[in-house]
């Protein structure tokens, strides 16, 4: 029986070894090293030397249109993506006829997998000045500048995102107790009170983990901005490119690195508090 | 709503068939279509650079791939008998690996793995007995590394979604007619998660693929496709981008179909 047990918990222990060394060298190690990093100072020559100082944190500020462009954006962004995806995953999830459902969600998914690089260059390619300006040029609009501003940024933001967003209230939708709505309208609520008082309640959590999901991710976006919003519109990610592989001041960006990682864990939180509060259920999963 | 729908997925897909649509252009500007040529593909898979990137990014994305398939497996199933606390920490963790930006997760394996370098390279210097001490440095070993946590943490979560999903009756029945726990795994439990096992596969093989920012960082001197892509795309757009754009997309339309079928496969009924 000894035997027995140790046996169990020796194989149980070589099962996860692998996965537990990854994590830790290449999760929580840098992880470590980012914290200890931004409370040190930048050498001469670039890189790190040790220190204990929070002056890399009071420097935040120099980088604020970093921050404000992000800040702005993200949640912007994850705002249009859900405004969106939320009609979508409805007609998904309750209105779409049986046999179409499963396509026109991996026609949902397909996107999600798809090189975001890429998709983002359909954008240049199309808002360039050789897609739609030139289009319009020809009919007699002259001198359209689409690409390189904000409003192509959030664009590209929807586009990139829209299928993460639509994934995960299409989950909470399909879940939903058909007969809650049968009872809803039988008791004689209006169709609107029904969505707003059943459904859009009991989607909640699949809203609020699309919501954070995106946002988190996008409070790290680099290629979005840098392609659609050409050097006009920088966000958090350009300045970390910038601090580690051109200016080399690791700490600083370590610094910011750390504040981006405070902040999404904020956004995690809190998203799980509202649907907590309003429907009562956690978040949804993706996977 | 129904028209609504429609146009959402019109606005998914009609960009990226323009790119296909213009990578077989005879001419070189978006604005026209000029005539249908394969031209730009010759060019594509004439340069040497971008065959190269294509080798790297390939051979990466598989070793990470496999790594991330064996390993994660292995921890979906040690995950299946540990207690609560300690699934909770791993959850955790994987959750992490997987929801982190990708910026921060290059920037820190960049950071941690350039302080081990610094710590090791002069050790190995000083034991090694010849001239030329090896010396570790940033390449494929980082990049697959890299790409092999996120990949990992999503095969262990697929594939713990179908472990918990798994008909205990079975696997009690198999050990209750005296089949070892290797017969058991290998004849029920094995083909049950194999899908979910594939399809982690093909999700993460397509997420290495594709890749930019996290192997921007930890590159060092190697090129993979998408920092090539990107480097190109900076310099302007040309139909030559069209032509590789749209073999990625190509390959990873295919792979994701591939994964969603398995993943959507039924159980093996005896």
């Amino acid at each position: 029986m000894h035997g027995n047990r140790f046996r169990h918990n020796f194989l149980t222990a070589l099962l996860l070894a692998p996965a537990t060394a990854w994590l830790v060298v290449f999760l929580v190690l840098p992880f470590i090293a980012i914290a200890v990093f931004s409370v040190g100072e930048r050498a001469p020559e670039g890189g790190y030397q040790a220190a204990f100082t929070l002056a890399q944190y009071a420097n935040l500020p120099a980088r604020a249109t970093a921050f404000w462009n992000t800040m702005l954006l993200a949640p912007v962004g994850a705002l249009a993506c859900l405004l969106v995806a939320y009609p979508v995953a409805y007609y998904l999830a309750l209105r779409a006829p049986q046999r179409w459902r499963l396509i026109l969600l991996a026609l949902v998914v397909i996107p999600f997998w798809t090189s975001l690089l890429m998709r983002t260059y359909a954008w240049m390619y199309i808002l360039g000045g050789r897609g739609i300006p030139a289009l319009l040029a020809l009919v007699g609009i002259e001198d359209v500048r689409l690409i390189n501003t904000p409003g192509a940024v959030l664009l590209g933001i929807v586009y990139g995102y829209l299928p993460l967003m639509i994934l995960p209230i299409y989950v909470s939708l399909e879940r939903l107790d058909r007969r809650l709505l049968e009872a809803s309208a039988d008791l004689g609520a209006t169709p609107l009170s029904t969505f707003l008082g059943v459904t859009l309640k009991l989607s909640l959590p699949g809203v609020m983990t699309g919501f954070s999901l995106v946002m988190i991710l996008l409070l790290g976006e680099y290629l979005i901005p840098t392609l659609l919003g050409g050097g006009k519109v920088f966000f958090i990610g350009n300045a970390l490119v910038d601090l580690f592989l051109q200016s080399r001041n690791w700490p600083f960006g370590s610094a910011i690195a750390i504040t981006l990682v405070a902040v999404s864990v904020v956004v995690l939180i809190a998203a799980n508090r509202i649907s907590t509060r309003v429907s009562g259920a956690r978040r949804v999963d993706l996977i | 709503m129904r028209a609504f729908v429609t146009a959402v997925f019109a606005f998914l897909y009609l960009p990226i068939a323009l790119v296909v649509l213009f990578s077989f252009n005879a001419g070189r500007h978006a604005s026209e279509f000029t005539g249908f040529s394969v031209q730009w593909y010759g060019t594509a898979l004439s340069n040497p650079f971008l065959v190269e990137a294509l080798k790297n990014s390939l051979f990466i994305a598989t070793t990470s791939a496999l790594l991330a398939a064996v390993c994660g497996t292995a921890a979906a199933l040690g995950l299946a008998r540990v207690g609560a606390r300690t699934r909770a920490v791993f959850d955790g963790l994987l959750g992490a690996a997987i929801v982190v930006p990708g910026v921060v997760i290059g920037i820190s394996t960049l950071v941690a793995l350039v302080q081990l370098f610094a710590v090791v390279n002069p050790f190995l210097a000083s034991i090694w007995p010849g001239d030329q001490p090896p010396r570790l440095s940033l390449g494929y070993g980082s990049i697959i590394a890299a790409h092999g946590l996120f990949s990992m943490a999503l095969v262990t979560m697929i594939v713990g979604t179908r472990l918990a999903s798994l008909d205990r009756n079975l696997v009690e029945a198999s050990s209750d007619l005296y089949a070892t726990p290797l017969t058991t795994f290998r004849s029920i439990v094995l083909p049950q998660i194999m899908p979910a096992v594939v399809a982690g596969f093909l999700l993460a093989f397509t997420f290495s693929f594709d890749d930019f920012i996290v192997a921007f960082f930890v590159a060092g001197a190697q090129t993979t496709l998408p920092i090539y892509v990107f480097a190109s795309i900076r310099r302007g757009v040309t139909p030559e981008i069209n032509a590789i754009a749209t073999i990625v997309l190509v390959a990873s339309v295919f792979l994701v179909v591939l994964a969603q079928w398995q993943l959507r496969q039924r159980k093996p009924s005896n």
